[in-house]
């Protein structure tokens, strides 16, 4: 499995479900990506960057007071918010960065939600000479001033998508419109490992250090592998980082934490996979939220970062074949780990993130004290203070 | 609506509709048809033999209300098309501009249902006009394929516009149109690599639809350069039909593909005087003028 699944199918799930014009430029991409993976130069500039531009490999901290609540399982945390940008993202972006290149396209589009992929995005563009747009929600551009104004100094053009729900969804469905009519001198750096193929398996084939570097350090400091790796999910990117380097491990349960919102059974969540069907949307097939005509129903999360309708097919795979559980965390929960994490360990955590641990600390009374988690801290909170001083009234 | 029947598409030749479905696709349409030819080769075959190219117009099914389109279409119909284009407003629209992206979204804010298209175009197909359903491809996975067959066919609708369904991943939508002797229109683009023409010419019954630009559907300021040498390259690679759309708006623009094309195509030009109120009769009637080459 892992890294060998090359795509464009994940079981019944995957494929490429966009307009005929984007077909040349995805098996361009599709070919590019091919042989750099092939190609130990590549790997060489990608892994330099990581090291010395995005301060990989990020550390990997065990919270005992964190895990009090947690069952007192022994909890560690792969610290991706302390890489560069803040988040997992930069890893994903500066591979495809690195394919624009190699492509010789002088542009990059890209979606955001709450910022952090936009912010990563145009990180990368400036590092490396590319033009960059960034699509965003207007209702997000409005939830997320602070990312609106990193991406401007970063010398990228945002652009306020008012279509349809205003969110990412939307976003995603602008960036494609301007690949369509753009794609000769542009490439599209999708956020997540979802979308058409390549995407899904070459976001997670860049995300895949996440649990590499994890499996050795936790091997370092415990001596064996985890009982459960644990992650949020909106599009799956982080989380399938983290679980490809698992997946044949299988003495190591997998667990992907939902955005449950107010609640699975309120209708306003993101829980794709526990309350979602099969579909298509945005150029694959896989879970998403949708009503019985197949029409997308719009998400909700306190999380801009996991409010989205859709999710990888990689995911809805590994939930089908039973590999992995998904399970949702609503926002009071997720707010409230956040909260812990803060005052028990004096680390801030993004709310998306705040998902996998609320979710590990349910995990952790259930498998024990003898039982070891590791945590993909996707992201940092910064972004959040504002969300977070008005949940908690400060 | 869940009965699966079968369309009659003359008075006696129901089983050469069914048994058209294992037949290559030159085949299964002279099969159907011993007649006048159904579906979009029909309406393309009969503008030939007048001696011009055939005149296509979209629109939105329930914009801005569902019995305004249905009397939206009559009035193109009136006006001389030859085949309607009914667009099943979906959430997300990737290959539509503004001006189809917002009525779609109105449509769909004033209560669309998929059954709705079925409802329209059986009461649009007695005109004689094929009417092809231009659709996303979830609503149509969602209710199966083989189900809105049958009910695409039950309502006497042509076949399917599928804009983001590539033939590669068309398998389950190609098995239910040949079983219910639909089309199956598939796109090509400028950006399409011969092999790919080939691939998708050999797909497609009723037309190949080529898009005369990289880009959304909308109003262009003059026709794309790149319309005519795809039409071109589309034909070597096997169609016998290509009709040309997404950026023709204008009288002009029309005349100019119908001297290279077998069809023309035009959307939010008519959409856009439909969200106006204005006059779609005597628009269409000019576009027909002038596709008379």
């Amino acid at each position: 499995m892992s890294e060998q699944l090359p795509g464009p199918y994940f079981g019944p799930y995957g494929g490429r479900f966009v307009p005929e014009a984007l077909i040349a430029a995805l098996d361009q991409l599709s070919a590019a990506h091919e042989s750099a993976k092939a190609d130990p130069a590549f790997a060489a500039e990608l892994g330099r960057l990581a090291a010395n531009y995005s301060g990989r490999p990020t550390p990997l901290t065990e919270v005992p007071r964190f895990a009090t609540r947690a069952g007192g399982a022994r909890v560690f945390l792969k610290r991706e918010d302390l890489a560069h940008t803040g988040s997992h993202k930069i890893n994903n972006v500066l591979g495809q960065a690195l394919l624009t290149k190699r492509l010789g396209k002088s542009r990059v589009i890209a979606e955001t939600g709450a910022g952090q992929h936009g912010v990563a995005t145009a990180t990368a563009a400036a590092l490396m000479g590319l033009e960059c747009v960034v699509y965003m929600g207007l209702e997000d551009t409005k939830r997320q001033a602070l990312n609106v104004a990193r991406m401007r100094l970063l010398g990228a053009e945002v652009i306020s998508v008012a279509t349809g729900s205003k969110t990412l969804k939307d976003a995603i469905n602008e960036a494609l419109r301007d690949w369509v009519a753009n794609v000769a001198d542009t490439n599209y750096v999708f956020g997540t490992a979802a979308g058409p193929h390549p995407f899904p398996a070459m976001v997670r084939d860049f995300q895949a250090v996440i649990g590499r570097e994890a499996k050795e350090q936790i091997l370092s400091q415990v001596g064996r592998l985890p009982d459960a790796a644990a992650a949020c999910v909106g599009g799956g990117s982080n989380s399938i980082g983290l679980f490809t380097a698992f997946l044949e491990d299988l003495d190591v349960g997998l667990y992907g934490f939902e955005a449950g919102g107010g609640g699975v059974a309120s209708g306003r969540h993101a829980a794709t996979l526990t309350a979602g069907s099969p579909g298509a949307l945005h150029g694959a097939k896989s879970y998403l939220l949708q009503d019985a005509d197949g029409q997308t129903i719009e998400s909700h999360s306190i999380s801009a970062g996991l409010d989205y309708p859709g999710v990888g097919p990689q995911h809805s795979w590994l939930k089908d074949s039973g590999r992995a559980h998904y399970r949702p965390v609503d926002d009071a929960a997720a707010m409230d780990a956040f909260s812990w994490l803060s005052r028990s360990e004096g680390i801030m955590p993004a709310i998306e993130s705040a998902h996998a641990l609320a979710g590990a600390m349910d995990l952790g009374v259930e498998l024990g004290p003898e039982a070891t988690i590791l945590v993909c801290l996707s992201g940092r909170g910064d972004k959040d203070v504002e969300t977070a001083a008005r949940w908690f009234n400060l | 609506m869940n009965a699966v029947r079968f369309r009659p598409v003359g008075p006696d030749d129901a089983d050469d509709a069914l048994a058209a479905g294992d037949a290559p696709a030159e085949q299964a349409s002279a099969g159907r048809a011993p007649g006048p030819q159904a579906g979009a080769a029909g309406a393309i075959d009969r503008a030939r033999s007048q001696g011009r190219a055939a005149l296509m117009a979209y629109l939105p099914c329930g914009f801005p209300s569902l019995r305004a389109s249905i009397d939206a279409c009559q009035a193109l119909i009136r006006g001389g098309v030859d085949l309607i284009e009914l667009g099943l407003p979906y959430s997300d629209p990737v290959m539509d501009g503004p001006i189809i992206g917002e009525a779609v979204t109105a449509a769909l804010e004033a209560g669309f249902r998929v059954a709705d298209v079925f409802e329209a175009t059986a009461e649009l197909a007695p005109t004689g006009v094929p009417i092809e359903v231009m659709t996303y491809y979830n609503p149509v996975f969602r209710r199966g394929e083989e189900r809105f067959a049958a009910d695409l066919a039950a309502a006497g609708g042509a076949g399917l516009v599928t804009p983001d369904l590539i033939p590669e991943e068309s398998g389950a939508w190609v098995a239910a149109a040949d079983r219910f002797g639909l089309d199956k229109i598939f796109l090509v683009a400028p950006s399409s690599p011969e092999a790919r023409l080939r691939l998708t010419a050999n797909a497609c019954r009723g037309f190949t639809y080529a898009t005369s630009t990289m880009g959304v559907t909308g109003l262009r300021a003059s026709l794309s350069e790149l319309a005519r040498p795809l039409v071109e390259r589309t034909r070597a690679a096997g169609a016998e039909n290509v009709c040309v759309g997404v950026g023709v708006s204008t009288a002009d623009q029309a005349a100019e593909v119908a001297s290279f094309a077998d069809g023309v195509i035009v959307g939010s030009a008519f959409v856009k005087r439909l969200a106006a109120d204005q006059d779609l009769e005597g628009f269409a009637a000019d576009l027909r003028a002038a596709v008379a080459r």
